[in-house]
């Protein structure tokens, strides 16, 4: 069937059927000041040669993590992802399937996304986990909704260290409802935790915390649980899953939900998503998770099956009150990240983490050493990504080394007046002692 | 269908067991029928003041779930945790084992206007 009359022959027929003699017919009862007169001017056809050589001409003055060495960050990293992800995601039963509505009929489907879950709850030591959600930050903003439900209070107390981006989304999210944001205290780069206690009141629903922060520091959060459990309220946390090989996980942390933008796991930077929101909770929240859920089951011959667990809590069955208006899950990417997880294994994901510390703390150090230069927050720790003080302005510093073949950073001047000059440097796996010498190398021109 | 004599109900078929100041509340066995297998239920907590017609639980059903609304007024002073560990009972018993909440009442004389035992039968048919 043809929806779009590309011929003249298709054109006469489908007016013919109707019954007009011509297009303008057709649009008699469109007054005439309505409608655009002029030829819209556009170039003659191509052929596919031209149209190949042409787009691929604009696409090669893209600028991206294949052809520059990267040190971007905040949020979206370059680390490895092996070729079996892309390959095995583009499957045709996984790469056009659609959010199952007619779930347990895609066994194959809800079985990867089952193994998800049981991956992702290893990894950040929570009991349960849903389906994923569209990315880190609408991640955070339903966890933030769950406390709020659960404790059914109306208050957050919020890390002001929580990435900016994530703030905003959450902003947006909350916006509708009546429930209030307030800051928690910061000092040198670090969440500043001392007086939580007092912070803490009977309508404060969730401390929520990033962990590595914004500018990459890792929060201390050993004694935070304890005292926002003495309270009543609820720890949310948000974290990168590649330290979770090396660093105290939420669950260890005492976290009552954990969050993670997902994209370090085997997902591509691609201009900024599709990414993957990962969700997980205690296991006496279960109730509250926003999202799908798949569970393991047995059928009547006795086979192991996976069905969608918990539905009552989604909007198809209670409607507006349902947990979430989120019926969906990132299932592909999901998919990238369960395939990730299996291709490096414990140990791999370990090695990974391994280098990403070493890497990000000997460029830190040897741009501490360059005559200019400062570490702003030297002596906090941190885990793949730090910050650093230029002797220009950073902007230039971006500008120059875009142009020599590097993406030096971000420019965190553009979220805090007090940040002038301060540039965010994340050092994955991927970046090797060439790349990070040359780079150095590059600074002291400034 | 059992409409016991000896209680008040809503149109929203809850029923209320007065007894001076205080009332269990709970849902009647028309809603149970309708529900099918509860599964799970949440429940209010102890020291909530709820208004009449407040939401004051959700009974989760294997396909569905439904509101639980207060008869009356007043403050939860008791609920029945039994239903944590068996939502069925409200299946198997919703007068009895199956009660949700006891409500201390602000203004007994509220319950005057919850509909009696053969103007429920009536509404349920």
């Amino acid at each position: 069937m043809h929806f779009i009359p590309n011929t003249r022959g298709a054109e006469r027929e489908i007016l013919d059927t109707i019954g007009v003699s011509g297009f303008n017919e057709l649009i008699a009862n469109i007054p005439e000041q309505f409608r655009k007169q002029c030829r819209i001017d556009l170039p003659e056809p191509l052929s596919e040669i031209e149209i190949t050589k042409t787009v691929q001409a604009l696409a090669n003055q893209n600028s991206n993590a294949d052809n520059k060495v990267s040190f971007l960050g905040g949020g979206s990293y370059d680390h490895f992802i092996p070729a079996a992800i892309d390959f095995l995601i583009s499957r045709s039963e996984f790469y056009t399937a659609y959010t199952p509505y007619q779930p347990e009929v895609s066994q194959g489907t809800l079985q990867a996304i089952y193994e998800y879950q049981s991956q992702i709850c290893h990894l950040m030591d929570m009991d349960v986990a849903n389906a994923s959600m569209y990315d880190g930050a609408t991640a955070l903003a339903e966890a933030a909704i769950m406390a709020t439900n659960l404790t059914r209070r109306k208050k957050l107390l919020v890390s002001p260290l929580i990435n900016p981006l994530t703030r905003a989304v959450m902003q947006t999210y909350l916006s509708a409802r009546d429930l209030v944001l307030e800051d928690l205290p910061e000092k040198n780069g670090r969440t500043d935790f001392s007086n939580l206690s007092e912070q803490i009141d009977d309508q404060t629903a969730a401390i929520l915390v990033q962990s590595p922060n914004f500018p990459g520091v890792i929060e201390d959060l050993n004694e935070v649980a304890s005292v926002v459990h003495a309270k009543n309220a609820l720890l949310v946390m948000s974290v990168d899953p590649i330290s979770l090989a090396l660093l105290k996980t939420p669950g260890e942390l005492g976290a009552d939900i954990a969050v993670a933008e997902g994209q370090p796991l085997g997902i591509h930077q691609s201009f900024g998503g599709p990414y993957l929101g990962i969700f997980t909770a205690r296991r006496t929240f279960v109730r509250s998770l926003p999202g799908r859920i798949v569970g393991q089951t047995q059928d009547v011959d006795g086979k192991r099956g996976y069905v969608l667990v918990l539905q009552t809590r989604e909007q198809h069955i209670r409607r507006e009150k349902a947990t979430s208006n989120i019926c969906t899950n990132q299932g592909l990417m999901a998919l990238a990240a369960t395939i990730y997880l299996a291709l490096m294994g414990k140990n791999g994901l370990r090695k990974t983490a391994d280098l990403c510390l070493n890497n990000s703390h000997y460029l830190a150090q040897e741009i501490a050493g360059l005559p200019g230069y400062t570490l702003p927050f030297q002596g906090q720790p941190f885990f793949k990504e730090f910050v650093i003080k230029t002797p220009r302005p950073v902007r230039e510093v971006i500008s120059a080394a875009h142009a020599t073949g590097f993406f030096a950073g971000i420019d965190l001047g553009k979220y805090r007046p007090e940040w002038q000059n301060y540039l965010l440097i994340a050092v994955t796996e991927k970046r090797s002692q060439q790349e990070m010498d040359d780079f150095v190398k590059f600074l002291t021109k400034f | 269908m059992n409409v016991p004599a000896s209680l008040k109900y809503t149109k929203d078929h809850e029923w209320a067991r007065i007894d001076g100041t205080e009332a269990v509340v709970g849902v009647t066995e028309y809603a149970q029928s309708q529900l099918g297998d509860v599964v799970y239920i949440e429940l209010p907590k102890v020291g909530d003041v709820v208004g009449r017609g407040d939401v004051i639980g959700t009974i989760e059903a294997v396909k569905t779930v439904a509101d639980m609304y207060s008869p009356l007024s007043g403050e939860i002073i008791d609920v029945n945790l039994a239903l944590k560990d068996a939502a069925e009972l409200v299946n198997k018993d919703p007068y009895g084992e199956g009660w949700i909440a006891k409500i201390k009442l602000t203004d007994p004389a509220e319950s005057n206007t919850l509909l009696t035992p053969v103007e429920y039968q009536t509404l349920i048919g």
